[in-house]
């Protein structure tokens, strides 16, 4: 029996959302057309379009249905971008460090390709954004097509000052896109309180399937679309609509939010017992922690041996960091951070969702003690292995 | 046995993978990640590397049926094979990555970081096979294939490596046979192109890839005598035994063509002559190893066969320990060895033991003027 605890990677489907999505395969109708079975089609799907808008206060015609919460920040962050910097006139962006690589590629591929200039503002020890940093970047630069930030950091949980952040760049006139795939139905809210222009957030971090999340646009927020053909949803997002992935993304939105907090509070707890040289990252206080999040880092051990002892021992966890086809590299949110590379490989995420049950734990913290004794043997990757002797005269047995 | 195979991508790893768990080992595959950025297709005839082979690696480990990891060597491997490729062609000498990757990467990194995470072994789609001597001691011998073998370039492993080694291919008749059980196993590599190029030169041009990283200086061509024959971009760029591209402007005095007979990067200049000039009497190095038992008596010459390359014939010679330093001595002279490469020599099949030359001696002496 294997123990799941990466939800923040992605979490089970809720019940609701998987019998939802069933029944909606069978229905047929495009969305699009005018006849009774189209237009069914359709009342379902803008029924889900309110539900999601309730989850995340705001109004339905401000949600876009895209394939992902990928699709979702790429469309707010080029969309603005390029509408913003029109004539050349706004080509500067401002991303905190330790942002998802969802932001990162995109950003540089603007930089690359459409005169972006970037300024990538610091984060603090927790992760956290440095809002003076951000205030006088806002302050020096008339020239800011928008400020794009997570809502909580998807590897170690800090919850950024989004509030802050966002009446910050309301002063300059200036955009702000909220990436919250990692923080939705983890902490409130509400987006007609935020003044956000845009927020990103996807179904299958929540319960609902993978392949669709949305973008909230704000009525007066201006995107130029990524996709063009047809004109759905405010011509900013064609395509014929995945009316069943709505109906389930709705369904999953409308589950009442419980607080993870004990688990994660046992977890932290129980981590700091088992291996007291472990280092707690991002936020300790509670509030200002996902509640579904533990992050540690275990120094001297490479993040992927505790990850496969501990995949061995039946236990699914996560380095945390992004993988390009699975090849392992030292989180760049911990880099920004202050970490060394060598402490940053020594990452550990741990995260617990709907089906986590206090079982799970007890699995996962008998197994970690030996799983990090012998990940500790095995070092870093790069360190010098003495199985071989280096140097002159290498012998055998005998020699 | 708790086995880690290693899995490139292609397909003799895969089915040494498969094999292993055939036997009734328990297998984990694992993918070595040896660059930060990997390209994404494969190109060319190269056979890992790319995130297309990390993924053909991980669509055979999901056909066997057993868990697959991708573990980040990308640093050890800069600094033990790209980084030595570079300096050793700076100091004129002519090395081989793929068994300092043997040696420091996938027999030593990997192996050692398998062991101490509870693997009992490595296992390789390498074409060698391991036996055991009446009393106990592991021996590297050659594959049954031999147009297939490469005990040469697993001739770097210790007594203790091969302890921890297994070779599942070794005793494969053919490589034909592993591509037809490939096939039948459902592997989609099972027609993927054989890798030859160094996997870190993405396109194949060795000589193009180094020139941008060693640095090149005009400098001159010349005779045994000293007397300047051509010039050069850069010494590094020539290899011992090279003919073509030296365009020399001075005809040779007997009108046969010229080799390069030696590199000499201190002095950035490079030696031309006759071919027969390349025929060398005695190789000698002194990093050296024994593949597993040594010769009873190394400091007495014992007779044995020398290999100085993947593919090269072995020359009966003999040997012996001198001075901290093992001396070859082939029955016939030995053409076109580079320092820097390594001399593997064999008894019978078996793999005795290897040195990276580091001295010769010319078979012909410098004709008098």
């Amino acid at each position: 029996m294997s123990v799941y605890l990466d939800h923040a990677a992605t979490t089970p489907m809720l019940p609701a959302a998987i019998a939802a999505y069933t029944t909606a395969l069978s229905l047929v109708g495009n969305p699009s057309s005018i006849h009774s079975q189209g237009q069914n089609a359709k009342r379902m799907l803008e029924e889900a379009r309110e539900r999601v808008a309730e989850s995340l206060g705001c109004d339905p015609i401000e949600i876009v249905f895209t394939s992902g919460g990928t699709e979702a920040v790429n469309l707010a962050v080029k969309g603005l971008y390029w509408a913003r910097n029109a004539g050349g006139t706004h080509p500067r962006i401002l991303v905190p460090r330790g942002e998802h690589h969802a932001t990162i590629d995109t950003v540089e591929w603007l930089e690359r390709h459409a005169g972006a200039v970037i300024e990538w503002v610091p984060i603090d020890e927790l992760g956290r954004v440095r809002l003076n940093a951000l205030a006088r970047l806002l302050e020096e630069h008339d020239d800011v097509a928008l400020v794009t930030l997570l809502w909580a950091n998807n590897e170690v949980g800090t919850v950024q000052p989004v509030a802050e952040v966002a009446a910050l760049a309301a002063r300059h006139g200036v955009p702000v896109h909220s990436d919250a795939i990692s923080a939705y139905r983890h902490v409130s809210i509400d987006f007609a309180a935020t003044n956000l222009a845009a927020l990103s957030v996807s179904a299958h971090k929540i319960g609902g399937p993978q392949g669709i999340g949305a973008l909230v646009l704000n009525r007066s927020a201006v995107v130029v679309p990524l996709i063009h053909g047809g004109g759905q949803q405010r011509d900013v997002r064609s395509g014929t609509q995945d009316v069943p992935a709505a109906i389930s993304f709705g369904v999953a939105a409308q589950h009442p939010v419980s607080s993870f907090a004990p688990l994660r509070d046992r977890l932290i707890a129980g981590v700091r017992t088992a291996v007291p040289s472990a280092v707690l990252r991002g936020d300790p206080d509670s509030v200002a922690r996902l509640d579904n999040n533990v992050h540690f880092t275990f120094p001297g051990c490479e993040g992927d041996s505790l990850l496969f002892l501990l995949d061995s021992a039946g236990v699914s966890v996560s380095t945390g960091s992004a993988c390009r086809a699975g090849i392992p590299e030292a989180s760049h949110v911990l880099l920004g951070m202050g970490l060394s590379e060598v402490d940053a490989r020594g990452a550990l995420r741990v995260t617990v969702g709907h089906s986590t049950t206090d079982a799970d734990i007890d699995t996962f913290l008998e197994a970690l003690p030996q799983a990090v004794a012998r990940a500790s043997r095995a070092g870093l990757s790069d360190r010098d292995v003495t199985l071989r002797p280096v140097g002159v005269g290498v012998s055998g047995i005998d020699a | 046995m708790k086995i880690l195979a290693a899995m490139s991508g292609g397909v003799d790893s895969a089915v040494a993978a498969a094999r292993a768990v055939e036997a009734g080992h328990e297998v984990v595959g694992v993918h070595l990640a040896l660059s930060r950025m990997p390209g994404t297709l494969r190109t060319g005839a190269r056979g890992c590397c790319t995130i297309e082979d990390s993924m053909d690696a991980q669509r055979a480990a999901n056909i066997i049926g057993i868990p697959y990891y991708v573990w980040d060597f990308s640093e050890r491997f800069k600094l033990d094979v790209v980084d030595d490729f570079i300096a050793e062609y700076s100091a004129g000498r002519t090395p081989n990555p793929c068994m300092r990757c043997n040696e420091r990467i996938k027999f030593a990194a990997l192996l050692e970081k398998a062991l101490d995470l509870g693997f009992d072994a490595v296992a390789t789609g390498h074409y060698a096979s391991i036996r055991t001597d009446d009393d106990g001691n592991r021996e590297l011998h050659r594959a049954a294939d031999w147009a297939k073998d490469q005990s040469y370039v697993l001739g770097v492993l210790t007594a203790e490596q091969l302890a921890h080694s297994m070779f599942p291919l070794g005793a494969t008749p053919s490589k034909a046979e592993v591509r037809a059980e490939a096939a039948e196993r459902g592997f989609s590599v099972a027609t993927k192109p054989d890798s030859h190029d160094i996997c870190f030169i993405p396109d194949g041009d060795t000589r193009g890839w180094l020139a941008d990283r060693v640095g090149a200086e005009a400098g001159v061509i010349l005779e045994r005598d000293g007397s300047v024959v051509g010039s050069h971009d850069g010494a590094a760029a020539f290899t011992v035994g090279q003919r073509k591209g030296l365009h020399l402007g001075v005809p040779s005095p007997d009108g046969r063509p010229r080799f390069v007979l030696e590199v000499r990067p201190s002095s950035n200049t490079v030696v031309v002559g006759p071919k027969e000039a390349l025929d060398l009497a005695v190789v000698a190095g002194s990093k050296y190893s024994w593949a597993g038992r040594a010769p009873a008596d190394p400091h007495t010459e014992f007779a044995c066969h020398v290999q100085i390359r993947a593919h090269a014939d072995p020359v009966p010679a003999v040997a012996v320990l001198r001075d901290g330093e093992l001396v070859i001595r082939p029955d016939m002279p030995l053409n076109g060895v580079a320092p820097g490469q390594t001399a593997v020599l064999y008894l019978g099949t078996r793999v005795l033991g290897q040195c990276t030359i580091d001295r010769t001696v010319s078979a012909v002496a410098l004709p008098v003027s």
